[in-house]
């Protein structure tokens, strides 16, 4: 007898019915693929931005040629806007407490003598990285700048000392925030945040829909058995999920010129466990909440360390032990490194596969306690 | 009668919510073929009763089968051959009465689906609305469309709740000519209702309140078991003469009929004696048989006193 046992028939079912009701409520379909986009435009442009005309206090104890060389390069690059001259200790640390300035940028008194006779001058940059995406972009090109002025100014023999060290030692003092998150980390991390966000809701309102409807009593009712009815009704979503994954690449390649130098198949193929996961969490949700309501609060409630713990927000390795702990268990951290892997790094499967298996075992687990907890009874 | 003729056969199921027994160790034998009435004031326990026997809700007390299949252990054969209707309509409202067909047909995998689909449209009529969306359906043509529904499969037992709830007058007299047929086709009914005049359609009945089976048989079997004397009182100021009679010695129930009172009791004799001391030129008194309302009035009353 075919009741008690999987078939594909009941299956099809479902998901044929899935789709036209998909298909119906076009509202949802539309949030669907408008939440992907909406979240690329904020987080991406304004994370991406490039900050520029910085606010930096300057304690220049050299009269020399050199540093007023270095000086006048800074003002010319537009990362920077001196805004305080010789200030002294004290004085620049306050500015930089109450966030006046965003840089300190200290050149030493033999800085021109130093660097004459090759001996790589340290200059010292204290930099408020509370916002790491600020300061990033303007500590690179101040490196760039020295490399290239020095270049030009530096005459005949001592042209030797542009080695690769470069010839000026920039020490960051980054005040803070030791880690910096760069502009490209942002966009590929979009895509596991809005996946989790846009998956887990829109299923956990599945089955809690069918139940508030009433309709779950007519489908209890006939022969169809919990594991047909779970993956009949996530298959639909695992499409729209796919959708909004090209979404957020073709986004990420022509808005934001993210480079992508590992395979798109790959990454294609691994966004089917993630996107299997959340669809999983999202009908373990409904099996246990009595309304909508209940199931949209408890996709939020998992949304959120989602998004706060698992790298995308703060820097995975800055998070306390226990955030840590609790950022491993969640599917998104793992996705995160496995797109930034594939998209920035070039990782092959060899290299994910450590991110690879928790979220496998994460799917696993999602499912089975989603298909026990479906009763199959209204008791 | 052997087991094989009864396609339900059960014996003291009980269901409990919490402290509370919905259903109290009913039995219950329903031939093939026949139309049973269930009937039972709100909240008596139809609905859960129904449940159990559909394998929605486990009972927590006796056993029994439906079609033969054990209702503990074999819910899903009961469910491969039962159509069961819901109280409230549960079919998808965003899909239309053609796509609501076709997914059940799907899930039972009915043989020939496009052919069956369009069978049980034009049996009942719903050929011209195959495209409407289901959530837009009047009440009576959204009870038909649950009907076809749960005939799809070729049940061989119909659980109907309440299926007339709501209906009008001329869609439930086509709505009973349809039971009619389809048990003299061998199928098999269970119907619970609050209208009368549909119990007086059924082959059997039973009456449940609070949980209780207080009476069950032929129409004329739970009338005579109930031992009910009925007197109808005609002429003026009946409510005043009503208010006069309840908490008279023999009297249990004064209900108003129209321009008519009817006055019962189980006691034959003390009823006439109160009868002959209240009675007046004004009035005319009557002495009918008591319907099928009188009784069940009478044994909700009776149920009230002993069990809630
Ligand atoms: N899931 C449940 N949990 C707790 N109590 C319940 C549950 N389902 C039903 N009940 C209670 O059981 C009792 C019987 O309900 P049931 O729905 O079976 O009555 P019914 O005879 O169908 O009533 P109606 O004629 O109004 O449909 C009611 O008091 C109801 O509140
Ligand atoms: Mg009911």
């Amino acid at each position: 007898m075919s009741e008690r046992r999987f078939t594909f028939h009941r299956l099809w079912a479902i998901v044929l019915k899935e789709f036209i009701q998909m298909k119906r409520d076009r509202v949802t379909f539309a949030m669907m693929v408008g939440i992907p986009l909406l979240q690329l435009l904020m987080f991406g442009y304004a994370i991406n931005s490039d900050p520029r005309h910085l606010p930096t206090a300057l304690r220049c104890a050299d009269q020399g040629p050199f540093a007023r060389t270095f000086i006048q390069a800074m003002r010319t690059s537009d990362y920077f806007v001196i805004v305080q001259d010789t200030a002294s200790e004290a004085e620049v640390q306050r500015l930089l407490q109450v966030g006046d300035v965003q840089f300190v940028i200290n050149i030493p008194a033999d800085f021109s003598r130093q660097l004459l006779r090759g001996e790589r001058p340290s200059v010292l940059i204290e930099a408020d990285a509370t916002d790491p995406a600020a300061t990033g972009p303007a500590l690179a090109a101040v490196n760039a700048l020295a490399g290239s002025i020095f270049n030009r100014d530096l005459p005949g023999p001592l042209a030797k000392l542009h080695g690769k060290a470069g010839p000026v030692d920039f020490r960051i003092h980054a005040h803070y925030n030791p880690e910096n998150i760069t502009q490209y980390n942002v966009v590929p991390g979009l895509m596991g945040v809005v996946l989790t966000m846009t998956m887990v809701i829109i299923t956990a309102l599945a089955i809690t829909r069918e139940r508030e409807r009433g309709t779950m009593e007519n489908l209890l009712a006939t022969p169809v058995r919990p594991f047909e009815v779970m993956v009949g009704k996530i298959l639909p979503y695992i499409a729209v999920g796919y959708i909004q994954v090209t979404l957020i690449l073709i986004a990420a390649r022509f808005l934001f010129h993210v480079p992508m130098v590992g395979s798109l198949p790959l990454l294609y193929t691994v966004a089917l466990l993630f996107i299997g996961a959340n669809l999983a969490v999202g009908i373990t949700f409904s099996t246990l909440a009595q309304n909508q309501l209940q199931a949209v609060q408890m996709a939020f409630f998992f949304f959120l360390p989602s998004i706060l713990l698992s790298g995308f927000m703060f820097p995975f390795r800055g998070m306390p032990p226990w955030a840590q702990v609790v950022g491993s268990c969640l599917p998104n951290t793992h996705f995160l490194r496995i797109v930034r892997g594939i998209l920035l790094k070039g990782n092959g499967f060899a290299e994910i596969t450590p991110e690879l298996w928790p979220l496998l075992l994460f799917l696993t687990v999602a499912m089975s306690v989603g298909v026990k907890r479906y009763r199959q009874t209204l008791d | 009668m052997s087991a094989t003729d009864l396609a339900i056969d059960v014996t003291g199921v009980t269901k409990r919510f919490g402290d509370k027994t919905v259903v109290n160790a009913i039995d219950l034998s329903v031939r093939r073929g026949e139309i049973y009435g269930f009937l039972g004031p709100n909240g008596s326990g139809k609905t859960t009763f129904i449940r159990m026997l559909c394998g929605l809700l486990t009972p927590d007390g006796g056993s029994g089968t439906c079609l033969g299949y054990d209702l503990r252990t074999q819910q899903a054969e009961i469910k491969r051959h039962v159509g069961y209707m819901t109280q409230k309509f549960s079919y998808y409202e965003d899909l239309s009465i053609r796509e609501n067909l076709d997914f059940i047909a799907r899930i039972y995998a009915v043989p020939d689906r496009p052919a069956a689909v369009q069978h049980s449209l034009e049996r009942l009529g719903l050929q011209n609305r195959s495209h409407q969306l289901a959530g837009q359906l009047s009440g009576g043509w959204k009870q038909r469309l649950a009907l076809a529904a749960c005939l799809i499969h070729s049940p061989q037992l119909l659980l109907l709740d309440e299926p007339t709830a709501g209906v009008d007058p001329k869609a439930r007299r086509e709505f009973w000519d349809e039971i009619h047929q389809l048990a003299a086709d061998g199928l098999t009914v269970l119907i619970t209702t609050h209208y009368m005049d549909e119990a007086e359609r059924c082959h059997r009945l039973a009456y449940l309140a609070y949980g209780n089976l207080l009476a069950r048989g032929t129409l004329a079997e739970v009338l005579a078991a109930a031992h009910l004397t009925t007197w109808s009182v005609s002429g003026p100021g009946l409510r005043a003469l009503a208010a006069r009679l309840r908490g008279q010695p023999g009297v249990e129930q004064v209900v108003a009929f129209g321009t008519m009172l009817h006055v019962s009791g189980h006691d034959a004799a003390l009823l006439d004696a109160t009868r002959t001391a209240a009675s007046d030129p004004d009035h005319e008194w009557k002495k009918i048989n008591a319907g099928l309302e009188d009784v069940f009035i009478s044994l909700m009353d009776a149920a009230k006193d002993n069990f809630a």
